[in-house]
């Protein structure tokens, strides 16, 4: 055989078996996609958003489960969206070169992938352990870090991708800093912002690892931010760990309620970002 | 000076001193989770020392603990983890960046990216419920006939077939990192000056000559950091690995067949029921010796692909 058929089989062999790892992910997204979405159709009902989560063998819904995630989902993008803009600002704007800056943001790109659970036992450890009981609130704390680091990250890209002569233009009319920041650029950065804002609500809408000695979970009805809070990803743990078939059937249920919302949230965030991504 | 701008200066100043404080407190947060782990940890520190690291009897009513069954279990999952996306993934990024059509490059990105969308809890249902009946039943006895029957890995891959175990939580863990590390690899592989792979299709390479020769050791750096990313996220993945991985934490043999245990299961199934004490002092340790190893993978992680975005930075 001479070289060149050689190596034209070679690439022909690497170049197959690269086909087939781009075949084998998408096999793993579509049978993963297909089975949340056969065995959460047949679990679908009206009683998943008028009913509590029962005890097993009796009928029941995801109610408390659903209104739960929430309010602590809500809560944590209320408390950390305006620190991690605040603090992409900073970075963006001030903090470029000086050492400040620099540590945040290598920091920050850190704990974007931390291990969600260590949050969770973090939060236990300052919060939990020092008012004594779980709580709706130490969840929505914990949730609140998940988010800090993707706002600081997608806050900071965007305004970095805002023209200096934006900038130059609002200094030139005799406008202070913080009124350029807050009026010029950030809001020019809008669309972008808001996408890390919803990549962001879309990642903490299905952990579960923060909130499993936070807000541990609920069995009743509960909108008390100081009692333990049920909500749906622990409850999916729970009944998916079960033997009994009508909560494993409640658990395909939420998992199937929960992929629908992040991958809508993704979806969205792309869309909007690919306006933004073509405005310059 | 007029009074408008004075309150502009005032204003500025202000505002420079608040983005700066909610700047440091990212690093304040990070100090403060080493420190409180750390304190946290402390009455189990005292009592067992560096054996804790070494000893592998994890025994509650005892109050006796140790870390190397679920170390095993993060290290042992997280390496098979590793050792199937990666190729996998250097496959994917390869097609996204040299074969694929230009119209099926963002949609099929676009799919990759969904995958890593798709919360943990999802893969750790699915895994339990769907993806272990099928393995135990007709993967793992047809992997055990024929790896099985080898001379020493050949005990690596015996025992019964339970479906559940270290194998397969380390298989969907790899399913998991997938997205993770072919996007690193994909957004490196761009960064490669078409000069230097037209060069080579010049001199008559093929596809995967260039791939091989020339893209991939200009990116090699961001590629191992890429790699560390995803072997960041499978040390630290919580709820997929839970559902799969069997929660046995007795170490029986090596055999990746049997149910084990790794630190974040152990945290997740045992935490909210540990008596206060020396038990959670133990789990909280555990999170500690995790959040250590994660911290070290991640900045290696980030100072290559650092490393690599100031030399082709510099080159353009």
């Amino acid at each position: 055989m001479d070289l060149v058929t050689k190596r034209k089989i070679i690439n022909f062999i690497a170049l197959s078996l690269s086909l087939s790892a781009m075949a084998f992910g998408l096999f793993w997204l579509i049978w993963i996609l297909w089975m949340v979405c056969e065995q959460g159709f047949s679990s679908l009902s009206l009683a998943l958003i008028t009913l509590d989560t029962p005890p097993p063998g009796s009928a029941g819904g995801l109610r408390n489960a659903i209104v739960g995630s929430g309010i602590m989902v809500g809560l944590a993008m209320a408390i950390a969206t305006p620190i991690a803009i605040l603090s992409g600002i900073y970075l963006a704007e001030y903090g470029q070169t000086n050492w400040l800056g620099k540590t945040t943001r290598f920091v920050n790109d850190i704990m974007l992938s931390a291990p969600s659970i260590v949050i969770g036992l973090f939060i236990y450890a300052v919060y939990v352990t020092h008012l004594g009981k779980f709580s709706g609130m130490s969840g929505a704390i914990a949730l609140a870090l998940l988010v800090i680091p993707v706002v600081v990250r997608t806050t900071e890209d965007m305004l970095i991708l805002v023209p200096n002569a934006l900038r130059e233009a609002a200094f030139a009319l005799g406008a202070p800093k913080w009124k350029v920041v807050l009026m010029i650029t950030l809001r020019s950065a809008k669309t972008g912002v808001v996408t890390g804002i919803l990549l962001a609500l879309a990642r903490i809408s299905g952990e579960t690892a923060p909130l499993l000695f936070t807000a541990l979970s609920n069995q009743f009805w509960s909108v008390d931010l100081n009692e333990p809070m049920a909500n749906l990803p622990v409850t999916i743990f729970k009944f998916a760990m079960s033997p009994f078939a009508d909560w494993q059937g409640l658990a395909w249920a939420g998992v199937f309620i929960i992929t629908l919302t992040v991958l809508l949230l993704n979806v969205l965030a792309r869309v909007l970002f690919r306006k933004t991504g073509s405005q310059y | 000076m007029n009074e408008s701008h004075k309150r502009g200066r005032i204003g500025d100043l202000l505002f420079f001193n608040v983005t700066r404080a909610f700047a440091a407190l990212t690093l304040i947060l990070l100090i403060g989770i080493i420190l409180s782990l750390t304190w946290s940890a402390l009455p189990s520190i005292k009592a067992f020392g560096f054996g804790f690291l070494t000893s592998s009897e994890w025994n509650p009513p005892a109050e006796r603990f140790g870390a190397l069954v679920p170390m095993y279990g993060t290290l042992a999952t997280s390496l098979i983890a590793l050792v199937i996306a990666l190729p996998i993934s250097f496959g994917i990024a390869l097609f996204l960046t040299e074969l694929a059509p230009a119209w099926l490059r963002r949609p099929l990105g676009i799919a990759i990216e969904l995958l890593a969308g798709i919360p943990s809890i999802v893969f750790g249902i699915w895994g339990l419920l769907v993806f272990a009946p099928i393995f135990g039943e007709h993967v793992q006895p047809w992997i055990a006939k024929t790896i099985g029957s080898l001379p020493v890995i050949g005990s690596l891959f015996s025992g019964p077939a339970l479906g559940i175990g270290i194998l397969a939580a380390g298989i969907i863990l790899a399913i998991m990192i997938i997205p993770f590390i072919t996007s690193v690899m994909r957004d490196v592989f761009e960064l490669v000056p078409p000069m230097l792979k037209e060069s080579c299709y010049g001199l008559g390479g093929t596809t995967w000559e260039v791939v091989w020769r020339v893209v991939l050791p200009y990116t090699r750096v961001g590629v191992i950091g890429g790699v560390m990313l995803g072997l960041g996220r499978a040390l630290g993945e919580t709820m997929a690995v839970t559902f799969v991985i069997g929660n046995a934490s007795l170490l029986a043999n090596f055999s990746l067949f049997m149910p084990g245990n790794s630190i974040t299961s152990a945290l997740a199934n045992e935490f909210a029921e540990a008596t206060p004490g020396l038990y959670t002092a133990a789990l909280i340790e555990l999170g500690l010796v995790l959040f250590v190893i994660t911290f070290i993978v991640l900045t290696l992680s980030k100072l290559l692909l650092l490393s690599l975005e100031k030399q082709s930075g510099g080159k353009h």
